[in-house]
């Protein structure tokens, strides 16, 4: 999902900790106790987390890059002050799991010079461009809906700081996906220019939705210790499914088609999708998809045009302690 | 060149008159002014808030979770401490 691409192979240094410690921590996972920061955790643990949590506030941070590309175009001032609001929420979605990931141990500085030296990952759907209004509704419709999809579960993960902040996310999420249904409804009950704009969107963004779920359980290589700690609730092939199940009909309400000929449903009820291009996610992931380059220049340029207030901020914070002190003194 | 660290900040919000504060998160923020307002914008968006505290996380002492059995031993033994410890005859009534 929004951590699909979890970096550098799992080193397993569990072998080299202490086997009791382990096997006590193991007995709380299954326990469904909470894992703290204060708490012993195997260094793989730790590890596996602090990439999985990072990328997922890098992937909120660089998310408000293609919609933040359409607030001063919105149609409406109500559309307008909505997109603004949403794009607030995620950059404070991005704050909430920095904070988690950094109870970890690494900084948040640290987390966010990874991200812009590129060393480290954000999801493959945000390089992908915004190319009408109607890319904005269905942003918020189908990307989101994958992320909440993602998410409720996470809600439950068992290390505590990452499950409270999923807990504050879903609860703000559930606007951002009804803004983004409301917008594709409007535009399927307007003129046959709108509603086929709709369609253009949802054709476009369809397959790298599902793309957002990862690769396929068959080749995905963390899920296992993931699934053994907790972190991971359901496969990555189990939350693709639920989402298509849950998307179908929301589609077939607007009189949209989803662009995939040889969809069919079981006599279970579920939508049985084609292969998906897995050579495409892998380009994406590998840096080049659309947009890859300038989420990462536009991320860059952000950081450095805000340097001159992280240094008046912290300057001016030193002289007030400065002077608290000479005061003090006196 | 390294991004330099702002310190961190924790926050508390109390939701309701009559509540107690309770931790939220956590922030960065170079003073207490900033900290403060920046907590307004990621904790407060939805009027979750009446009031606000920000700590700086420095000047939080912890009590080791390691240590929890030893910590807490002394109210472990300690039934008499509960109500349902002390026997009142059904005639008396609730009390």
């Amino acid at each position: 999902m929004y951590t699909q691409a979890l970096n550098t192979a799992e080193t397993d240094d569990r072998g080299l900790e202490d086997a009791a410690k382990a096997a006590q921590f193991q007995a709380r996972i299954d326990a469904e106790e909470r894992i703290e920061s204060n708490d012993w955790m195997p260094a793989a643990y730790r590890k596996t987390l602090t990439r999985q949590i990072s990328q997922h506030a890098h992937s909120e941070v660089v998310g408000m890059l293609p919609e933040g590309n359409w607030i001063t175009r919105a149609p409406t001032l109500r559309r307008k002050a909505a997109l603004l609001a949403k794009v607030q929420d995620e950059c404070g979605h991005g704050l909430y799991l920095y904070a988690a990931a950094e109870t970890l141990g690494a900084s948040r500085e640290e987390l966010v010079d990874a991200m812009l030296a590129g060393k480290a990952k954000y999801s493959s759907i945000f390089n992908y461009p915004t190319l009408t209004w109607a890319d904005i509704g269905t942003i918020g419709w189908l990307v989101d809906g994958a992320a909440i999809m993602n998410q409720i579960p996470l809600c439950r993960c068992s290390y505590g700081p990452y499950a409270r902040a999923m807990i504050r996310v879903c609860k703000e999420e559930s606007f951002h996906q009804r803004q983004g249904y409301e917008i594709m409804l409007t535009l399927c009950r307007g003129s046959d220019e709108q509603k086929a704009m709709a369609q253009d969107a949802l054709n476009r963004w369809w397959w790298p939705v599902l793309m957002m779920f990862g690769p396929p359980d068959a080749a995905s290589q963390h899920s296992d210790t993931s699934t053994k700690w907790k972190i991971k609730r359901f496969s990555n092939d189990e939350l693709r499914q639920k989402f298509v199940d849950a998307t179908v009909p929301q589609a077939q309400y607007l009189g949209l088609t989803i662009p995939d000929p040889g969809m069919t449903q079981d006599a279970d009820g579920h939508w049985r999708y084609s292969e998906i291009d897995w050579a495409e996610f892998k380009q994406v992931l590998a840096g080049n998809g659309p947009c890859n380059r300038d989420r990462i220049a536009a991320r860059r340029k952000a950081h450095a045009e805000g340097a001159w207030v992280r240094e008046a901020a912290a300057a001016y914070a030193a002289k007030r302690a400065q002077r608290q002190t000479a005061q003090a003194a006196e | 060149m390294a991004t330099p660290n702002t310190p961190l900040w924790e926050v508390f919000i109390r939701s309701r008159n009559g509540l107690a504060h309770k931790h939220v998160g956590s922030l960065h923020a170079s003073d207490a002014t900033m900290a403060l307002q920046a907590a307004r914008d990621i904790y407060t968006r939805r009027g979750e808030g009446l009031s606000i505290w920000v700590v700086p996380s420095s000047a939080i002492t912890a009590s080791d979770p390691a240590e929890k059995g030893m910590m807490f031993e002394p109210a472990e033994s300690k039934i008499y401490r509960h109500p349902t410890f002390y026997e009142v005859p059904e005639e008396v009534g609730h009390m």
